[in-house]
């Protein structure tokens, strides 16, 4: 059985004709006669030139294929085919082009279960690109630093991986995640899956332009792929799947106020989102709060970069729950203290709220927005129901 | 090394042709920059200077660095020079010095044809802008302000873009042309633009969408051909200028395109099946099918003018030199010397219309023309679709190339718009049909309200298929500042 793939296609109705795509195409995939412009399957290698030329965004439409269209086919286009019903690779079928990928679609599915329905991305949102590479065709990436963030005496070992694609397109949006493929194989012989971690960088770059991907990786014990990540020297490759989500996403608006809540790793998107409203508004204004909780200072991943972030962007809350002689204190806790200002976050339609993390977490977190819910005579569920519909609440946790 | 891809903003001009190392022309562009601020502040009403604008702004010529989106303040907008990369080894694509290395420097023979080339081209860029400078105080929506704002500082870096041609390498003859393009002013009396059609007004917003497709493609096309020149730093300007004009052709476009859907759309729900009840039609506040024919009439005449003589020398003379190619020259398989080709052009014998050959060097402009009416009709194919598509029984049709005609064999006699000459009497009696009047003009007039409320269109409009930057529909494209 063929596996189905991507293919890149053009929309005939939104075409307006002017070629510049290909003009900009490198390998001459884009042609065109009096009718269509059409792109050739065999010879389009994703590069993503011809997107950002496009003057009508008609260039960025994609179909999940078995067999890709012909060029005859898509000259015949008076428009764009709808997606067919195509059976995913491990079986099941699969109706949209976000899902195709089915075992990685199944585990952020599980990952974003915490936020009581069906997932929606921010209405304003930028659109991302999602199963590039899969398994069969991944990308390899170079390890271009790999740095212990957590202190020497902690037995919590994170660690900041950053990646680079060269010349390789990889373009991921802040909340996405990448699958990383440990090498070797299972207890079956059979070679291992990848495993999901989310971006901690920003869509220009873990440096600014550099189009680098940073992850924000715990070693645990016997785990196959975060000791692989952990133990990465400079230098090293990885083979690289995705990028993936589609909802889990930042608006693309400076004036949309972030409500982020982590522990751990979890803090990985809301670094991503921290950095990308830095670059894009400056140190001006941020309009984003974050409870980050954690067992102890030294446990806590980008403990001294956080602090260096000013309040104006990023109003911090630091939870500890294992300081000697402190009473235990958890983000559910912290929130319970900011009640006020958590309550004015939720009665704000330009709130977005994101939580990620151990699944531990879900519950009290659930339980604190009941309270503050209730003290603002709202029922919870109802606004989280609203929230998530109108794509500003979002869970990741695991 | 210089780097070639990255604009460097080391100095107050972005660029990626090292100005920073290059005194005179820092110099000479750096003591024209007040001159050109004035000239965009003067131009542009107040409020729409200060409001946030979510534009776009290269920050290098590859693609990956071409369409970068904020918002940004119009004044603050980064105008700079930016050339496509050099392409190694390239060389004189046509005419007698095809195969030769492609010039770097102007050669002292052509330099005065060149500059005249460049001159003409620069002017249309901030005449455009000019035109269409009352247009934001009726923008039907704020996408559609914002495309207006994007199309008019593009066209205002195309003027710096031959600015730095005319400063860099045409000495103080150069410099006084740039300080020209800044006097010459649309619709002047004592200083007009060079060509007529840059002197007309912009007045709705239906002549600008109008003005985007048909005098803007003219633009395109002339582009596309000094793409092709010898003397490669015009050639290089002119490449990175055709990705942004794109954009202009898809406002042109579309613009036109949802103008027409949504009268198709307002007949079909009042039941109105006969375009040509054009009072019924107007009174829903709509524009109808026949008055978006004669101002499609009207534009694709006007640009045609722009082509000039239909035979001339001066034409043959730009190409045989290889200042000038021809429209996808690069893709044309002949000698690219036209030695002893023909090519078919109109002609007045006796009073009477005939196509005869001619030496395909002198015919230039036919052939550029030609290819420019073939481009148009391209659109023109797909508003058809669209009406087809909605049910409405009407054709949009390119007029004949004879009608409405100033410049070329066709001026100074009566066509109508299916190419017939016709008497003093008809042609009068036909015009009501064929080009807009005041009264047209008036009613579309009367339709240009301003909307300002994000998501929100002009009753005449409908909204666009997809947002700029994959924006959702109610994304705030310019964030007005109210004062």
């Amino acid at each position: 059985m063929t596996t189905p793939f991507k293919q890149h296609l053009i929309d005939p109705e939104i075409c307006i004709r002017c070629y510049t795509c290909e003009m900009t195409c490198q390998v001459g995939a884009i042609e065109h006669d009096a009718n269509n412009v059409v792109i050739n399957a065999d010879i389009c290698n994703f590069c993503m030139d011809c997107i950002p030329v496009c003057p009508t965004g008609s260039i960025d439409e994609w179909r999940v294929v078995a067999e890709p269209y012909s060029l005859e086919q898509q000259y015949e286009w008076e428009e764009m085919p709808v997606q067919e019903e195509i059976a995913a690779p491990q079986g099941g079928s699969a109706t949209d082009v976000e899902v195709y990928d089915k075992a990685m679609a199944d585990l952020l599915a599980d990952a974003h279960s915490g936020v009581g329905g069906k997932s929606v991305a921010p209405a304003r949102a930028a659109k991302p690109t999602v199963n590039m590479y899969n398994l069969d065709r991944p990308a390899e990436a170079s390890v271009q630093g790999n740095y212990r963030l957590t202190a020497k005496e902690s037995d919590s070992d994170v660690r900041h991986i950053i990646l680079s694609f060269g010349a390789l397109p990889f373009p991921v949006l802040e909340g996405q995640s990448i699958g990383i493929i440990p090498p070797g194989t299972d207890e079956n012989g059979k070679p291992h899956l990848p495993r999901l971690y989310s971006v901690s960088s920003p869509r220009d770059g873990e440096r600014e332009n550099f189009h680098n991907i940073s992850l924000t990786v715990k070693r645990e014990e016997h785990g196959v792929c975060s000791n692989f990540i952990c133990d990465l020297a400079k230098g090293d490759t990885v083979k690289v799947t995705g990028p993936f989500g589609a909802t889990f996403l930042m608006p693309d608006d400076p004036d949309a106020r972030l409500l982020m809540i982590c522990t751990g790793t979890g803090s990985a998107p809301m670094r991503s989102f921290t950095m990308r409203r830095q670059r894009t508004v400056g140190n001006k204004s941020g309009g984003m709060t974050m409870f980050f909780g954690a067992r102890d200072a030294d446990s806590l991943p980008y403990f001294g970069p956080l602090k260096k972030v000013p309040e104006s962007l990023l109003h911090t809350h630091m939870v500890f729950s294992r300081i000697p002689g402190a009473p235990k204190e958890y983000v559910q806790d912290r929130m319970m203290v900011e009640e006020e200002a958590v309550a004015e976050l939720l009665a704000d339609p330009n709130t977005h709220i994101y939580i990620c993390g151990l699944r531990g977490m879900e519950e009290g977190v659930e339980k604190a927005f009941n309270n503050i819910a209730e003290s603002i005579g709202t029922q919870w569920v109802a606004l989280r129901d609203t929230m998530r519909e109108e794509g500003r609440y979002h869970v990741e946790t695991y | 090394m210089l780097d070639l891809i990255n604009v460097s903003y080391d100095t107050q001009i972005p660029n990626n042709v090292g100005l920073s190392e290059d005194k005179t022309v820092l110099k000479a562009l750096e003591k024209w920059h007040p001159g050109y601020i004035n000239w965009w502040n003067d131009l542009i009403p107040d409020k729409f200077q200060q409001s946030l604008v979510y534009l776009r702004t290269a920050v290098s010529v590859d693609p990956k660095g071409w369409a970068k989106f904020d918002y940004v303040k119009m004044p603050e907008y980064r105008w700079g020079i930016l050339l496509a990369p050099q392409v190694e080894g390239r060389t004189i694509p046509c005419g007698e010095h095809m195969g030769k290395p492609a010039w770097q420097e102007v050669p002292g023979e052509y330099r005065n044809m060149m500059k005249r080339l460049i001159v003409i081209q620069g002017d249309t860029e901030p005449a455009s802008v000019e035109q269409q400078r009352f247009l934001g105080k009726t923008a039907p929506s704020l996408y559609d302000m914002r495309n207006l704002f994007q199309v008019n500082v593009e066209e205002g870096r195309h003027l710096w873009a031959m600015v730095y041609l005319l400063q860099k390498y045409f000495g103080k003859d150069g410099r006084e042309e740039a300080n020209d393009l800044l006097l010459r002013s649309s619709g002047s009396e004592e200083a007009p633009r060079m060509l007529g059609a840059f002197n007309e007004e912009t007045p709705d917003w239906l002549s600008f969408f109008m003005f985007t497709y048909f005098t803007d493609r003219d633009g395109k096309m002339q582009l596309e051909s000094l793409a092709q020149s010898g003397f490669d730093p015009l050639s290089r300007t002119c490449r990175f200028m055709l990705t942004e004009e794109a954009h202009h052709m898809f406002v042109g476009e579309t613009g036109v395109g949802r103008t027409i859907e949504r009268t198709c759309q307002v007949m079909n729900e009042n039941g109105i099946t006969d375009p040509y009840d054009v009072d019924k039609i107007r009174a829903l506040g709509v524009i109808d099918l026949p008055t978006i024919q004669k101002k499609m009439n009207l534009h694709y005449t006007l640009s045609l003018d722009l082509f000039g003589q239909e035979v001339s020398t001066n034409a043959a003379n730009a190409f045989n030199s290889g200042i000038k190619g021809r429209f996808l020259e690069h893709r044309i398989d002949d000698d690219h010397q036209l030695k002893g080709d023909t090519y078919k052009v109109w002609d007045m014998v006796d009073g009477k219309l005939v196509q005869h050959e001619v030496p395909a060097l002198t015919a230039i402009n036919m052939r550029l023309r030609d290819d420019y009416s073939r481009d148009a009709a391209g659109g023109v194919g797909r508003w058809n679709k669209l009406i087809a598509k909605m049910g409405v029984q009407f054709e949009m049709k390119l007029p004949h190339e004879s009608f409405n005609r100033k410049i070329g064999v066709f001026a100074g006699h009566n066509f109508d718009p299916e190419g017939n000459l016709v008497s003093g009497a008809e042609y009068d009696a036909g015009m009501a049909d064929w080009l807009p009047n005041h009264a047209d003009g008036d009613f579309i007039q009367s339709l240009m309200v301003s909307v300002t409320e994000p998501g929100q269109y002009a009753g005449w409009i409908s909204p666009p298929k997809v947002g700029i930057d994959n924006k959702p529909g109610d994304f705030e494209y310019v964030k007005l500042h109210m004062a």
